[in-house]
């Protein structure tokens, strides 16, 4: 087998990943069946499970072993073997840090964030949802990656729709009928492709790594193929302009909901663009890599301009993302290693800073029960702790040196200029418009003498600090020390690029001294 | 001693993370008695490295020292790292000396002010983004310090948020830098792709060398200079500056004076070899550009009424003066400049402050007059500071505008009038000043009566601690300019100071008739300084001559208002379309497709029971089951 397909168990002495997995999904079997008179041990075993979770995450994190650019901790099992389905699970740098992520995010919405009603129910859909998102990032089988990836859906869907404000059935329906128009696109292109695949293998199989080493499409199949799974991922990251659920949904769902939606599951679209769109089908990536390009620049520029016309704070944060999606999608789609790089740690990074972002918007509505841009004036006076921490996380989101989101985003606008110039050109005036819309909205909020309604608003407290501070540690230290982020995720990437290469031929350039023009430009001078 | 410069930015850093964490517990005055030690402590760091630079060889003066690599991917390697070289230490010298300054005035100036240790704490991390700007070894560290000093003015500028127009103004200096940005991010991609790096050795080095063409060096080149047009407030970006003037007045001193807005300047002069190399008609745009401000910046402040607003358009004017310098090729005068405006302009917004704080606030010079004799200490200093910005031998400004002038002329006589012109109005408008505020009747009184309460208020002399740096920067206004003196060669001591990272200049010009008769142009630049100030002191003073202040001047030529009039017009117009397109067509089609979708299923409806609940509900429960099912198989171990 090749290099993908390099098993590393590395030393651990149990399936990690499917531990990942399996301690959500348990979570939620616990609850569902805990008692109804004791709210508090279905808490304790939703935060110890969720806990459990985020800590296998972060020791997953320390045992990965860096510079490896295949799969580890790999487990493979037949399940189905009739059809060639097996549980199939693996991690490598692109999908490390999402993991880790998930792992870290879930634990801080479920002890940071008290549903109003019905807890019980609300902690079994999250920790169902958990699992989900695990196994999405975690399945190498395409099968399971479907099954996962719809899962994820069904948690979502009632969250929104149970707990979350006035406009939530709407909300909940248009993102569930989105999404799963989408993925209808997906299931058939997942088993026109293994159909397909099996012509070349002999025998049936979902095993990602399998189909896309032993299969060749050809050109014209490929391409159907490869839109068949963009579809469903488009609507999911969301791109320009199938991105019209992501506000709804956004504002109307709980803040815990809003918090993983846009920490993790958005990047449930741009996570599979890169490891099925691209991976399995490069030649049709890279052929339509323009349409891809144009769009998420569309994306950029026109969030960002929607977003500074918002009277809803929620949905200027949620409208911020169709910009910062946009900008991890031209990574993805410029195919260069830094551009590439730079997408994958963007998703995490706006994971960090919009989880972090809708989770002050949340204190916010608790505090003073609108999210109105207008009812809102001179927090900054009465709250100044609220106010930093909101600051910085705002900079984060704007992209200021120093702080995670910097990273992600140079990375992205530097690798793609060589091969992406035009686009790219035009992305980075997103830059500009990004300090503009949050912070006008930061000035109406935060800045000015405090109205009466306002003059009471409460300072941070104690626990909402505890759950903010691990966003603000990361923000910092990514945007200080990327480089053991970077040195994990970039294998990998150079993986997926070489692969990209040696299918379709297509070099990623390497930057070097203007040897063509210099040595014409002397000649043409002396 | 070069390997500690990593701690001249440590230092104020340390300085933040103590106010921040203990910033309440400390208070006032022990917040900004920390955060102007370690400034100071800082500026004691950099005089040590300076010495051992001054005793190296001029081929060694040149340090870089690392602290671990930064943002390394494929190609890519960037190192946070710093270069100690004299270009970098000239400036970090200048911020830390004048920035232990300004902290030390502004314990005295936000005396009393609730968020005392917030702006200490704002002051010192402005300092620290400063000093990764200047001593950054590649391009990204210095854009770290570049939008680290952006933000720091952003929060300085608004510090008063809770008046409106300090809120809009730090909003405004932050969003017009980032266009600025933009440039400077192009500029970094341009010069990876044509470089592979973004160190600024590598970067000098390949154009020194012909590896870089003259398309992509004026391309890296106009792309810096966008950055440097937002930064350091230059047409068509420069409008932030005035009503920046918004923040307290140290900051106006520290950053919108002396520091931060002389970055462009020295972005500029780090990478002139790339300018070298650039086609021709490049530097010469910058040093229009830079002309053209200094004009446009100083006929407006013929009008001003504001304390600071004069000084303000004052600033935009002298930073025009640089890049004209910038544009001649005379990068040694540019920096030269630099410094000594560093000295008086600072020396000129602390005395405003000082002013203002006598005044209890009150910023309109026509209730000003004859202050002087209430405030001797800030009237004497200021006065020092008006002879040095005015160009009057033998202060400072004197000799750094002439120095510029001198290359200008030698590049076009056209530049070199426009540029005298602009001196002749710089002595004029400052002249006015100083007798708006120091001189002539004393126009506070009639108000003071007016107040009848209030009238007892008179204006008083400032505390020592914001006198004393006043003192100092007089001093240096009085003899800044002897670094640079045009005399013989052995006068040049920052142009010998300077090499090699910026070339001798004079060579170029040696053949020029402006070279030959030097002399004649320092006694014309002289003459034209006394013409400002006798003409000003004949219309203000002596009132011979009517004031010529007519609104269009006062208003800035109404280019500022044009423009937030677009923005607030046909601006928002379109962003609202924009939502508004999002909203009913973008969304309207899926919803659209969802009705159609909905009555086709209405006809077949009798089959299902219509519920998304319910399906939602069964495919949950299923997979759940799936799940259990697949775990009692036992696949998992």
């Amino acid at each position: 087998m090749s290099t993908f397909a390099a098993a590393t168990q590395g030393t651990l002495p149990f399936p990690i990943l499917t531990a990942l997995i399996a301690a959500p999904a348990l979570g939620a079997l616990f609850t569902v069946l805990s008692s109804n008179k004791r709210p508090e041990i279905t808490k304790l075993i939703a935060i110890v499970s969720s806990v459990f979770t985020g800590a296998l995450g972060l020791w997953l994190l320390a045992s990965f072993e860096t510079g490896e650019k295949g799969f580890q901790f790999t487990s493979k099992h037949e399940w189905i073997s009739d059809w060639g389905i097996g549980w199939n699970v693996g991690v490598d740098g692109i999908s490390l840090f999402l993991v880790v992520l998930t792992g870290v995010l879930f634990p801080l919405v479920i002890v940071g964030i008290d549903p109003h009603h019905n807890e019980k129910r609300y902690l079994s859909w999250l920790l169902l949802l958990e699992a989900g998102v695990m196994g999405s990032f975690l399945s190498l089988d395409l099968f399971l990656f479907f099954l996962f990836f719809e899962i994820v859906l069904v948690p979502m869907y009632f969250l929104i729709g149970g707990w979350g404000y006035d406009q939530r059935i709407y909300a909940a329906t248009k993102f569930f009928l989105y999404t799963m128009a989408g993925s209808a696109f997906m299931l058939v292109g997942i088993i026109a492709t293994a159909v397909l695949a099996e012509r070349d293998l002999g025998f049936v199989t979902f095993d990602l790594v399998q189909i896309a080493e032993g299969a060749s499409f050809a050109t014209g199949t490929a391409r159907w193929l490869f839109f068949a799974f963009a579809i469903a991922f488009a609507v999911k990251v969301p791109l320009f302009p199938l991105h019209t659920w992501l506000p709804d949904a956004h504002t109307q769902a709980p803040t815990g909901g809003s918090v993983i939606l846009a920490g993790v599951l958005l990047k449930l679209g741009t996570y599979g663009l890169l490891r099925f769109g691209v991976y399995l089908f490069p030649e049709a990536a890279l052929w339509s890599r323009e349409i891809f390009l144009t769009l998420a620049v569309i994306g950029i520029i026109w969030g960002a301009i929607a977003a500074t016309m918002q009277k809803d704070l929620k949905r200027l944060v949620a409208y911020s993302s169709v910009a910062h999606l946009g900008f991890i999608v031209l990574g993805t789609f410029a195919f260069s290693s830094q551009a590439m790089t730079g997408g994958v740690m963007q998703m995490v990074n706006h994971g960090v800073s919009t989880g972090a972002l809708f989770l002050l918007v949340g204190m916010i509505y608790e505090r003073r029960h609108t999210r109105q841009i207008a009812e809102l004036k001179g927090l900054q006076k009465v709250a100044p702790i609220f106010a930093g921490v909101f600051m910085v996380v705002m900079l984060s989101s704007i992209g200021v040196p120093g702080l995670n989101g910097f990273v992600g985003e140079f990375l992205v606008l530097i690798g793609a200029f060589p091969t992406a110039r035009w686009w790219t050109v035009i992305a980075a005036t997103g830059v500009i418009l990004a300090a503009l819309y949050l912070l006008w909205a930061y000035q109406r909020v935060f800045h000015g003498e405090p109205d009466e309604a306002n003059a009471g608003f409460r300072e941070l407290k104690l626990r909402e600090g505890l759950v903010l501070a691990p966003f603000l540690a990361i923000i910092v230290f990514c945007g200080v020390y990327p480089k053991p982020m970077l040195d994990r995720i970039e294998p990998s990437v150079e993986a997926l690029l070489e692969r990209v290469e040696l299918v379709t031929g297509y070099a990623a350039p390497e930057a070097e001294p203007e040897a063509d023009v210099a040595v014409s430009d002397q000649g043409g001078e002396e | 001693m070069l390997d500690l410069v990593w701690l001249i930015p440590a230092l104020p850093l340390a300085g933040f993370l103590v106010i921040l964490v203990f910033g309440r517990i400390l208070g006032e005055p022990k917040a900004g008695i920390v955060a102007t030690a370690m400034t100071a402590l800082s500026f004691v760091v950099t005089v040590g490295v300076f010495f051992d630079l001054v005793s190296r060889d001029e081929s060694e003066r040149h340090h870089v020292e690392t602290l671990f690599s930064w943002i390394p991917v494929g190609s890519l390697s960037i190192d946070l790292a710093f270069l100690a070289d004299p270009l970098s230490i000239t400036m970090a010298l200048f911020v830390t000396g004048i920035g232990s300054l300004i902290h030390l005035y502004a314990i005295g100036y936000m005396h009393g002010d609730p968020k005392f240790s917030k702006f200490f704490l704002y002051l010192n991390l402005f300092v620290f983004s400063m000093l990764m700007l200047v001593l950054g070894e590649n391009l990204l560290v210095t854009f770290l310090g570049w939008e680290g000093v952006g933000a720091c003015s952003y929060f300085l500028i608004s510090f008063w948020h809770t008046r409106d127009s300090a809120a809009t103004a730090g909003k405004k200096a932050f969003v017009t830098n980032r266009v600025g940005d933009w440039g400077v991010m192009m500029a970094m991609f341009l010069a990876f792709g044509a470089v592979g790096t973004l160190s600024y050795d590598g970067l000098n080095h390949a154009a020194e060398d012909g590896a870089l063409s003259a398309v992509t060096a004026t391309a890296i080149a106009l792309m810096l200079f966008i950055g440097a047009c937002g930064k350091s407030a230059q047409l068509p970006l420069y409008i932030w500056l005035p009503d920046a003037m918004e923040g307290p007045t140290p900051v106006s001193a520290l950053i919108h004076a002396a520091t931060m807005v002389t970055a462009g300047v020295f972005l500029m002069t780090r990478v002139n070899p790339v300018l070298e190399v650039a086609f021709d008609w490049a530097p010469t745009l910058i040093a229009i550009v830079g002309v053209a401000t200094a004009l446009f910046a100083a006929t407006i402040a013929v009008a001003q009424t504001d304390i600071k607003k004069v000084l303000a358009y004052s600033t935009v004017s002298q930073l025009g003066f640089m890049f004209l310098a910038v544009g001649s090729g005379a990068y040694v005068a540019a920096i030269f400049h630099m410094v000594t405006h560093a000295f008086f302009k600072a020396l000129l917004f602390l005395g405003s402050g000082s002013v203002i704080h006598g005044m209890h606030h009150e910023q309109d010079m026509r209730k000003m007059g004859a202050l002087r004799l209430l405030m001797p200490v800030t009237a004497m200093t200021f006065i020092i500071g008006w002879l040095a910005i005015a160009g009057v031998p033998p202060f400072a400004g004197f000799w750094s505008k002439d120095e510029i002038l001198l290359y200008a002329f030698a590049k076009s006589p056209i530049l070199y009038a426009v540029g005298m012109v602009t001196a002749l109005l710089t002595a004029y408008y400052m002249t006015r000043q100083v007798i708006m505020v120091f001189f002539g009747e004393a126009r506070w009184k009639d108000r003071s009566e007016e107040n009848g309460a209030h009238g007892d208020r008179e204006p008083h002399e400032s505390p020592a601690t914001m006198l004393f740096p006043l003192v100092v920067l007089a001093g240096l206004s009085i003899v800044g300019g002897f670094i640079q003196l045009p005399f013989t060669k052995d006068l040049h001591f920052l142009e010998k100071w300077l090499h090699p990272v910026v070339e001798f200049g004079e060579a170029d010009i040696k053949t020029s008739w402006a070279y030959e008769n030097k002399y004649l142009l320092l006694v014309i630049a002289a003459v034209v300084a006394l013409v400002g100030i006798a003409v000003s002191t004949l219309v203000y003073a002596k009132k011979r001559i009517a004031p010529i202040e007519p609104e269009i001047l006062a208003e800035g030529w109404y280019y500022d208002r044009k423009i937030t009039d677009f923005m607030g017009g046909p601006g928002r117009q379109a962003f609202d379309a924009v939502a508004t397109v999002d909203n009913r067509v973008v969304d309207g089609a899926v919803n659209g497709v969802g009705r159609l979708v909905q009555r086709i299923a209405e006809a077949v409806r009798l089959t299902q029971s219509g519920a998304v609940r319910t399906y939602a509900a069964g495919v949950g429960v299923g997979v759940v089951a799936l799940l259990i099912w697949f775990f009692l198989r036992g696949v998992v171990l």
